[in-house]
């Protein structure tokens, strides 16, 4: 659950042989061993997949229209999670009233959830986000929980000695960003729940683009390179938004944390 | 301004098998304004949980603490605390750190650092305003928890062992230091610890404790003039006699 792992930095050339050694075992093993590009493309077939569907026009709208699902559900999921994970963490009243219906919805699949998210939503961006905010409520809601739980007992009382002594101004200004650190892993976990989510909630047709709905899409064409283009878009993309979501964090609301110890 | 006033204070706490144990057992003491005392006594003599129902983070079960003849019921911007842990905040920048009881009067970013930056000066970490606290030794973390103490400006400051975590040097440079400080703005102090050394150097008057229930076993004046003198005779002597009374205690409680 650690936020910043700033491990030794990775040397750009180990990276390099690595990805370069992967590629070329690929190769071999789909060209020479596999020789069946239905069951295994290799890495120049899904390049030249890669190169068709960028030509022909519509993964950028792919792309665009996973991120909407993506964002439609975290958003709300944030909206959702946060505030309950603050009263339930801080108020111990709230928290026995509700422990238990939170118990008993979050061991409950997302994608368990998707007939209702059509029946109540329909066949809609929403619906997918629906299915994305299910997924990624409770990775937000516990961490934002025990984030607050845990904010240590002399930083309220330090903060009450100092004239900060309503409820509101002791959230915001002493648990709140004590328990940032929880709220931003918890955003993390979130974050690739969503990633997860989105393939399948895109797979039962709320739209005709999407990175998850092309994936079923190029399967019942039997066109397994694009299939795996899509794939590895959803890997790097996924990659990517947690890197820059690190990134910011660790440069700004965490700096404080660089020195401390998990 | 600050003078403290605790009248038969007790304080039950309730164990978990349902047996009341009593921490401070009768506890009546008047404190002068601008006086300096100290609280010494063996573990579990309920000197810290005297100071926090001073503090109002306690609640006394029976007995009343006043403040300037006011009751306490719940921490007050009068009186600031210096705790014994690291108790600044690691999110804000020490400047934001000594700001903060300002911030929360309402006072404008402008005047809140300026004041801030006052106190930092006077615990002598100008260079660091803008570090955060783990960029600071422990003496220098403590140093900065009573500037942010003093920058709310109470009349009554209660620091519970303050200095417990610090190394042999470090701590004796910090005594002389707060007296400084107490010398420059004057105020109530009351000084939780656990070394006999400190109260005798610090201290107008030192409460000795004794244990369960937590009680005055005695109030002595130290007389000896300030700077004082570790290695001087009659503060080996009334070392000596605070040691022997503690050590009594103990090997009481120990029976």
């Amino acid at each position: 659950m650690d936020t910043n792992t700033t491990s030794g930095k990775r040397s750009p050339l180990w990276l390099a042989i690595s990805l370069a050694a992967a590629i070329i075992v690929w190769q071999i093993i789909a060209d020479f061993v596999v020789r069946n590009k239905f069951i295994l493309p290799s890495c120049s077939d899904t390049f030249a997949a890669l190169i068709q569907l960028y030509a022909g026009g519509v993964l950028w709208e792919d792309i665009w229209v996973s991120l909407m699902h993506y964002a439609i559900g975290l958003i709300l999921a944030l909206a959702v999670g946060v505030p309950l994970g603050i009263c339930i963490g801080w108020f111990d009243r709230i928290n026995q009233l509700l422990d238990p219906l939170i118990e008993i919805i979050r061991p409950i699949p997302p994608l368990a959830w998707i007939p209702f998210a059509i029946v109540w939503f329909g066949l809609t961006d929403f619906s997918a986000g629906f299915v994305i905010f299910i997924g990624s409520v409770f990775p937000i809601l516990i961490n934002t929980y025990e984030g607050f739980r845990s904010v240590p007992r002399v930083f309220v009382e330090a903060g009450r000695m100092l004239g900060c002594t309503s409820s509101i101004s002791l959230i915001r200004y002493i648990a709140l960003p004590a328990a940032l650190p929880h709220l931003a892993a918890g955003f993390r976990i979130a974050s690739g729940v969503a990633w997860m989510c989105l393939v399948a909630a895109e797979m039962f047709g709320v739209s005709r683009f999407g990175l998850g709905q092309k994936i079923w899409w190029y399967y019942n064409l039997h066109q397994m390179d694009s299939v795996l283009v899509y794939m590895l878009l959803l890997g790097f993309i996924g990659l990517f938004i947690d890197y820059l979501f690190r990134y910011s964090m660790d440069r700004t609301l965490l700096r404080w944390r660089v020195g401390e110890v998990n | 301004m600050g003078s403290v006033a605790i009248s038969d204070v007790t304080r039950l706490f309730t164990r978990d098998d349902g047996a009341q144990v009593q921490a401070i057992g009768g506890v009546s003491l008047s404190i002068a304004d601008d006086e300096f005392v100290s609280f010494v006594g063996p573990s579990g003599c309920g000197k810290t949980t005297l100071l926090r129902i001073i503090a109002g983070l306690d609640q006394a079960s029976s007995g009343e603490v006043l403040v300037d003849g006011n009751r306490i019921t719940g921490p007050n911007p009068k009186v600031g605390m210096v705790f014994q842990e690291y108790s600044l905040f690691p999110w804000r920048t020490i400047l934001d750190n000594v700001a903060f009881g300002p911030e929360m009067r309402g006072m404008s970013r402008k005047g809140r650092y300026d004041l801030a930056r006052r106190y930092i000066s006077l615990v002598g970490l100008d260079q660091f305003e803008k570090s955060y606290p783990f960029e600071l030794s422990g003496g220098m973390r403590q140093r900065v928890a009573i500037a942010r103490a003093l920058a709310n400006d109470p009349d009554l400051l209660l620091m519970d062992e303050p200095f417990g975590a610090l190394d042999a040097q470090t701590r004796n440079k910090m005594q002389s230091e707060l007296l400084d400080i107490w010398d420059r703005s004057k105020k109530t102090i009351l000084f939780v610890t656990h070394s006999v050394d400190e109260a005798v150097y610090l201290s107008d008057r030192i409460v000795v404790m004794s244990s369960r229930p937590g009680q005055i076993r005695k109030v002595i004046e130290v007389t000896i003039p300030r700077p004082r003198d570790r290695t001087a005779a009659e503060f080996g002597t009334l070392r000596r006699d605070v040691l022997g009374l503690i050590d009594e205690q103990s090997l009481q409680a120990n029976d």
